[in-house]
């Protein structure tokens, strides 16, 4: 519900909106405006050398293969969680409901030595694990591990206010028609969610193709085996090659203007969709 | 046997998923605290003190402290102007807007980080220039407080826009029109209404800027006991093999976690009681 023009209008329009800009283009758009000027400096040959290098495409395989399992999982188990604290009351609900959130409050850099540590070797999971042969720390399951951890809550999120506000009325008149749980879910349910859960899934993605901090402690860091695209900019920085940083830098910037887009669209899709309804 | 109105509301279904959701949070959201908790304290009391008090730790902590400090009320200054002016004005380009807020949750810390090298850097667009004037802003605490501030921007922003949105203009407008000026029936009407949405937003953007590894550990150069935060430090301490003092630093922002839930669900509990 947005409120509608009344020929009144409110004071304070120059203001908030002269002190939104301001502040947006100082402390978000010229920054991203130095990178994309930096970038186009170095020169599309240069630029190009760096995107297209053997070690930086090893990086993109490594890294868009572990978001995608580590999305996969999240859509799964993401989907459970926000399904059981959207439908059941149950004790201790509340508390679920906040601690979904922890990857959220956990800085990374503590996600990372802790999902470390219980995959390690000596650790926890590690020490359950290296025997079956199931290499986590410091090989590339441990980085979608890492990137799971620190993208679910988007999915939940994304899910659960949705699935809250099901009109309870289909899935009576659907079972009333003799349909099953899973005909009902499949055909009623889980189609009036898609653009959420969409959405939810294309933040996770996006948050695990740019997260650092939480993969460096577990990924090994091995060029061509295990380092991720994040990584291999930050070493770009620190070896001077500033083109070379510039480039991958501008590359995941596009991606997420890609994610921002997708995002803006399916929730126009949910608002056209839920509009008609 | 009862009719049955929503899926998967049968005893059996319930009772396998629940058990199944408990037991994955329990195994996904406990297992790292108890591990970093359980590490921390390994050694005792008497060692986590000790680890505590070591002066660049001392000195990480204050940093992050006054980081946060300076970071979060200017983005509840931005988050409230932007709220103001989109939720309680039309003009052209807002969506526009609303999607360029969002903006920096999308981009990677790392890219965040980058463009301000490429900024404020000695090769960076305004670098030079400003070190002629004789400001160095890279790899000192202000560069730390800028790529907080944008990696932060939209969370009070956010949280504002979509509760301000929800409740629409009608109670200021009656406001103004009975003869109450626009910093009163902000002061007076909006502010009381919105409190604690902007309580929210500020906790999580308090978390998320004490917690920021990836933009800060590009801008801050890493010197130690200047521009080192406590996620900084914590990597340097792991990478020292100094474990434990990386597991006692991580507890403290792990707790700094545990606080910011039990708040955040404070928030959300008040959000739900005025919303009825």
């Amino acid at each position: 519900m947005s409120s509608r023009r009344r020929g009144r209008v409110l004071p304070g329009f120059g203001l908030s909106l002269g002190v939104t800009l301001s502040y947006l283009s100082l402390i978000v758009l010229a920054p991203l405006a130095a990178l994309l000027w930096k970038a186009g400096d170095a020169g599309l040959a240069t630029l190009w050398a760096g995107i297209s290098s053997e070690r930086a495409v090893a990086t993109y395989r490594l890294t868009l293969g572990t978001a995608l399992a580590a999305t996969a999982f999240n859509a799964v188990v993401g989907f459970l969680l926000a399904w059981v604290l959207a439908r059941y009351r149950f004790p201790g609900r509340r508390l679920l409901d906040a601690v979904v959130d922890l990857p959220f409050a956990l800085p990374t850099a503590v996600a990372g030595i802790a999902l470390s540590a219980i995959f390690a070797p000596t650790g926890w999971a590690g020490a359950l694990l290296e025997p079956l042969g199931l290499k986590v720390a410091y090989a590339p399951a441990g980085i979608a591990v890492a990137m799971a951890f620190t993208s679910i809550p988007f999915v939940v999120r994304s899910l659960q206010p949705v699935l809250e506000d099901l009109e309870p009325e289909v899935e009576e008149a659907a079972f009333t028609l003799g349909a099953g749980d899973l005909a009902v879910f499949a055909r009623v349910i889980f189609p009036a969610l898609l653009p959420a859960f969409l959405s939810g899934c294309a933040l996770a993605f996006s948050r695990a193709l740019g997260e650092f901090g939480a993969i460096i402690f577990i990924a090994g860091n091995i060029p061509m085996e295990t380092e991720v695209t994040t990584l291999l900019t930050y070493i770009r920085l620190e070896e001077f090659d500033y083109p070379g940083a510039a480039g991958l830098a501008a590359a995941m910037l596009a991606l997420s203007f890609v994610t921002l887009f997708v995002v803006n669209a399916l929730q126009l899709w949910r608002i056209r969709r839920e509009g008609r309804a | 046997m009862t009719p049955r109105t929503r899926a998967g509301d049968g005893p059996a279904a319930r009772r396998a998923l629940l058990a199944l959701a408990v037991g994955l949070s329990a195994l996904l959201f406990g297992a790292p605290l108890a591990m970093v908790l359980g590490r921390a304290l390994a050694m005792g009391w008497g060692v986590y003190v000790e680890k505590i008090a070591d002066p660049f730790t001392l000195h990480a902590i204050w940093l992050t402290v006054t980081t946060s400090l300076i970071v979060v009320p200017i983005n509840i200054g931005f988050g409230l102007a932007a709220a103001w002016a989109i939720t309680r004005h039309q003009f052209p380009g807002k969506r526009l807007l609303t999607t360029l807020i969002e903006l920096p949750v999308s981009v990677s810390p790392i890219v965040a980080g980058v463009a301000y090298l490429f900024l404020y850097g000695s090769l960076g667009v305004l670098g030079p220039f400003l070190q002629d004037q004789g400001w160095r802003i890279m790899f000192t605490v202000p560069a730390i407080w800028l790529a907080s501030l944008f990696v932060t921007s939209p969370y009070v922003a956010r949280e504002l826009i979509t509760l301000m949105r929800s409740q629409g203009a009608d109670e200021e407008e009656a406001a103004v029109s009975l003869g109450a000026g626009g910093w009163t029936t902000f002061l007076r009407v909006t502010l009381p209404k919105i409190r604690w949405a902007l309580f929210y937003g500020a906790v999580l953007c308090n978390a998320r800027v004490m917690g920021e590894f990836g933009a800060v550990s590009v801008v801050s150069g890493k010197i130690r006991g200047k521009t080192e935060t406590l996620p900084l430090h914590i990597e340097v301490l792991f990478n020292d093999y100094n474990a434990t003092g990386a597991f006692v630093a991580a507890s403290i922002l792990a707790l700094l976690a545990l606080v910011t839930l039990a708040l955040k669900t404070l928030a959300e509990w008040r959000l739900e009681r005025a919303s009825g």
